[in-house]
């Protein structure tokens, strides 16, 4: 908290979160774990903005959102910190006023789980998940709403008809739309979405990019979108988070986080991406990833880090506002764009 | 193992309870070994005292002290009902594994069987292997008859385990390494299906001295052989609860479910902690 | 010259449907390739989910056999190969990758297991000392040692260290060829190309074929020499990589090659924007 600067604030935000801290804290026959897998996170996202998040398998990208998102279960756990919403006048505080929270779901926010396209009940139709999930929250007639969701697919490019289907039935592309059309149903303000497009194939996966920015655009709601794919960030996100072992670690406009990363972290990842045409040999990372119950000392990037040097294994490097984002690396004018 | 138990009873309230009361029920029946008298002895004492300092669980209209004779016949009813439970389970891990590993006509044909052998009626087979046996009839012969009896459901459920197993990369791994099928089945698949074996045993364990209990009160037994269900046979033939003797029916009662009670508490806990999830969970993963 | 490994008009149908409205899908149609024992070379198979490259790869290892037309593996026919001592010949010189390095391990038994157990069964070891040399040589390979993996169970590992050491493991018996089924379409970008490294790497020093299956094309375009491009089981396109995938011709080809994002956000997000309209 204490060297944590305050994130740039704007007066336009809709999402203030403030040096949140969420653990999985667990107990099995007297064996204690804890897994620091968000670890103190300050982060501010603007209206009609879409915030890009990037980032390992498990460093903590999922536990970060699902926590934002207040769709947290035991064993993860907020420590500290707060996440606060801004839905134009309607203030809520996501870990103080939980009914509120309840209230704001669908309406106001909505969460795209990972994996979620596989969640849909193999039983029953498609339409059944949308009155479950979205009629109670529109307060409007069954037929009134059964005409909007068609509206509604209508736009996103399904045809209506794949309300009457089973989920087995649709291919995987299908499915990520539906359960999109299903987050989005009710025009929330807010979209949380996790891996949306990872279980994709690449023809479809452009597709889903272009129909996440679409709805964006049009409805004007803010988006977080995490993947572990850069290249999906570059093509839709404004502003880029990387997280490294459950911290923020470097953030900015996309185009500056590609063309001039600060982190080494994020010059590692944007040089390794193999492009067509191009088949000179790339580094990979040495070492592996930390354990987030037993996280490095100092800068968590210190032992895979090429320029760590003594300070970085003994001190926590704060996240810092340099040029046009934030960094947190002692050594971050130094750090040379691939 | 030492340890293992240690940790068990000092952070899980339900073993702690399972151990105490499995542990205690135990040690009961094991004293039958001391018993001052035979425990198939009758008329040596007075018949139909009522619980006293002499005789602490009363005596029975046959002239036998309660406390012994149910020592005696919670040591013979465990007994059965653990080699009805091994047996069984020898049977239903065998078949469950090798039908869902194997698969294909190895499948189906055990598969067939074991349909058969669910389309059973129990108590019928078992009277009629009674009649048929009628002299040489003794626990063991029953005891297996009912491991007979008692695997097909759970064979089925440990199939349908290996099952998703097989279909798992680390068993075509595994295949790709060389290994055998029964080093598959053992080293790679075993710790996976331990949790159902042992869920099942518990279920198993109590159908096994249901039906022994049931035999047993219906006096299609050995019942000169103390069990629990022998003791009920034999104070319903002298009519306990209508003259008032309670203690012949009640002791045995609850002895057997305080033991159901015990045994289930400890696979509850037993199998929490070799469950699969929250094994990689001590691990740390 | 002599074949590594040869299709000829390979086809695979598979009944799908119920009892009464069955009906046959043929997943792979008439394929053809051979790969050069002499050469060693990455041959790539790419395309869209469901064209068919699970199905190939299964062929070629055996675990399933085609409707019509043959492989031979070094002259033998594949779909011929039943005794068990047959087979473990077979695996000793063929061996797969597969595609999620987490679950390619038990992830209740140590790893080391399965590296010994290769080692006792395909090179005949019995003495402890030569299995954990055999092993260790293996493990060297891939820039890994015995010390590292001894006794470790796969969440002590990363996603990039899980799937080296399955490649240590198939590198064990020696092998000629190894199959890799989408083997980093599960690990984020910088496991990637760790994995990609070394399978160039074992082609030019351990002269080991390999059959890269992926639908990620930049990938494909950074490692191979030969790929082929399947659609709906058919091979649309075949060739020199760097010349099918820089200028690919099928209209499928094209349509795949347009749909990799370019790693640069102006000009992936035109193509998005492109979408929209
Ligand atoms: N239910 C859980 N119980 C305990 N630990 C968990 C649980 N879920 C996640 N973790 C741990 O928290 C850490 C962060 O996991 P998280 O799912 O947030 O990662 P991620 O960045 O979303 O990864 P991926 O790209 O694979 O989705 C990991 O160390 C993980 O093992
Ligand atoms: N065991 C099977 N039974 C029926 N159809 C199958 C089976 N395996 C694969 N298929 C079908 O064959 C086609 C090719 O599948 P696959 O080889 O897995 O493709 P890929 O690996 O390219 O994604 C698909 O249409 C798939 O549904
Ligand atoms: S603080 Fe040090 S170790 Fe951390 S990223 Fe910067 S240079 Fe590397
Ligand atoms: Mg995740
Ligand atoms: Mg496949």
């Amino acid at each position: 908290m204490l060297n944590t600067l305050q994130a740039p604030t704007t007066t336009d935000s809709v999402l203030r979160v403030e040096g949140l801290k969420a653990y999985y804290q667990m107990n099995y026959f007297g064996v204690r774990r804890e897994v620091r897998a968000v670890d103190d996170v300050s982060l501010t996202i603007n209206r009609n903005e879409i915030y890009g998040i990037a980032g390992e398998s498990s460093s903590g990208k999922s536990s970060l959102i699902k926590t934002i998102a207040g769709a947290i279960t035991p064993p993860l756990r907020v420590v500290e910190g707060s996440v606060k919403f801004d839905f134009g006048g309607r203030a809520l505080d996501v870990y103080a006023d939980p009914q509120a929270m309840k209230a704001a779901r669908w309406q106001n926010l909505s969460y795209i789980m990972q994996g979620s396209m596989n969640v849909l009940n193999p039983v029953r139709r498609v339409k059944h998940a949308f009155h479950d999930f979205a009629f109670k929250h529109m307060g409007i007639s069954q037929s009134a709403f059964r005409s909007r969701v068609e509206q509604h697919l209508h736009r996103i490019g399904l045809d209506p008809r794949v309300l009457e289907s089973f989920p087995h039935q649709l291919s995987g592309g299908m499915r990520q739309r539906l359960t999109i059309a299903l987050a989005t149903v009710c025009e929330p303000d807010f979209i949380i979405a996790d891996e949306p497009t990872t279980a994709l194939d690449v023809l479809v996966q452009q597709d889903v990019l272009a129909l996440i920015k679409d709805i964006q655009q049009r409805m004007g709601a803010s988006i977080i979108f995490v993947t572990h794919d850069m290249t999906v960030h570059a093509a839709i996100a404004d502003r880029i988070g990387i997280v490294y072992a459950g911290r923020l670690v470097e953030e900015g406009p996309t185009l500056d986080v590609f063309r001039r990363p600060q982190h080494p972290y994020t010059a590692h990842l944007i040089s390794s991406l193999p492009r067509i045409g191009d088949n000179k040999k790339r580094s990979a990372l040495p070492g592996k990833p930390p354990n987030l119950a037993d996280p490095p000392s100092g800068c968590r990037f210190h032992p895979r880090c090429p320029l760590a040097v003594d300070k970085c294994r003994s001190e926590n490097p704060p996240l810092v506002v340099r040029q046009t984002g934030r960094v947190a690396c002692w050594r971050a004018g130094e750090v040379q764009a691939a | 193992m030492f340890k293992i138990l240690r940790d068990m009873l000092r952070y899980n309230v339900e073993f702690a309870i399972g151990f105490v009361l499995t542990l205690s029920i135990f040690l009961f029946a094991l004293a039958h070994f001391w018993a001052p008298l035979p425990d198939t002895a009758i008329y040596l004492l007075p018949p139909d005292m009522p619980p006293s300092a002499q005789y602490w669980f009363g005596t029975t209209s046959r002239g036998q002290d309660v406390l012994w004779q149910m020592s005696s016949a919670i040591w013979n009813t465990m007994l059965f009902g653990l080699t009805v439970t091994v047996l069984s389970r020898l049977l239903a891990v065998a078949v469950g594994m090798l039908s869902g590993y194997l698969g294909g006509r190895w499948d189906q044909a055990l598969m067939t069987l074991n349909d058969t052998m669910i389309a059973l009626p129990n108590i019928p087979i078992l009277l009629l292997v009674y009649f048929v046996m009628r002299d040489s009839m003794s626990w063991p012969v029953l005891a297996a008859t009912a491991a007979l009896l008692g695997w097909n459901y759970d064979a089925r459920l440990i199939r349908s385990v290996t099952l998703s197993l097989r279909n798992r990369e680390f068993t075509r791994h595994a295949v790709f390494a060389g290994m055998s099928v029964p080093q598959i089945l053992v080293r790679q698949h075993l710790p996976y299906v331990m949790p159902v074996i042992f869920f099942t045993a518990m279920n198993n364990l109590i159908w096994a001295i249901g039906l022994e209990v049931t035999l047993s009160v219906l006096g299609f037994s050995d019942i000169n052989r103390p069990t629990i269900g022998g003791m009920i046979y034999w104070a319903n033939q002298h009519q306990a609860i209508i003259a008032g003797i309670w203690w012949w029916i009640a002791f045995p009662i609850i002895a057997i479910v305080l033991l159901f009670l015990g045994l289930f508490l400890l696979a509850i806990s037993v199998n929490e902690y070799i469950d699969p999830r929250s094994r990689l969970s001590r691990m740390g993963a | 010259m002599s074949a590594l490994l040869e299709l000829q008009n390979v086809n695979k149908d598979y009944r799908i449907g119920g009892f009464f409205d069955s009906a046959t899908l043929r997943a792979v149609k008439n394929v053809s390739f051979t790969l050069d024992s002499s050469k060693p070379e990455i041959f790539t198979i790419v395309g869209e989910s469901g064209s068919g490259k699970t199905t190939t790869a299964r062929m070629i290892l055996g675990n399933e056999a085609p409707t019509s037309g043959t492989l031979r593996f070094m002259g033998q026919d594949i779909a011929a190969i039943h005794s068990r001592a047959d087979r473990l010949k077979f695996m000793a010189r063929a061996q797969p990758i597969f595609q999620n390095p987490f679950e390619a391990f038990n992830p209740l038994t140590t790893i080391d297991y399965f590296l010994f157990s290769t080692a006792k069964r395909f090179l005949g070891l019995r003495d402890k000392a030569a299995v954990d040399a055999a092993t260790d040589k293996a493990l060297n390979h891939v820039g890994l040692s015995l010390a590292e993996v001894r006794g470790r169970y796969s969440h002590e590992l990363s996603g990039g260290q899980l799937q080296r050491i399955a490649v240590a493991r198939a590198l064990i018996p020696e092998p000629k060829l190894i199959v890799a089924d989408e083997p980093v379409s599960m690990v984020d970008a910088s496991l990637r190309m760790s994995i990609v490294n070394l399978f160039r790497d074992l082609r030019d020093r351990l002269g080991v074929s390999i059959i890269y299956i992926t639908h990620d094309l930049s990938t494909a375009y950074y490692i191979s020499d030969r790929v082929i491009i399947m659609h709906r089981g058919d091979v649309v396109e075949a060739g020199v990589a760097q010349e099918v995938l820089g200028n690919p011709q099928h209209p499928y080809s094209r349509a795949l090659s347009q749909a990799v994002l370019p790693p640069d956000p102006e000009a992936a997000r035109k193509i998005i924007m492109a979408k929209i309209q």
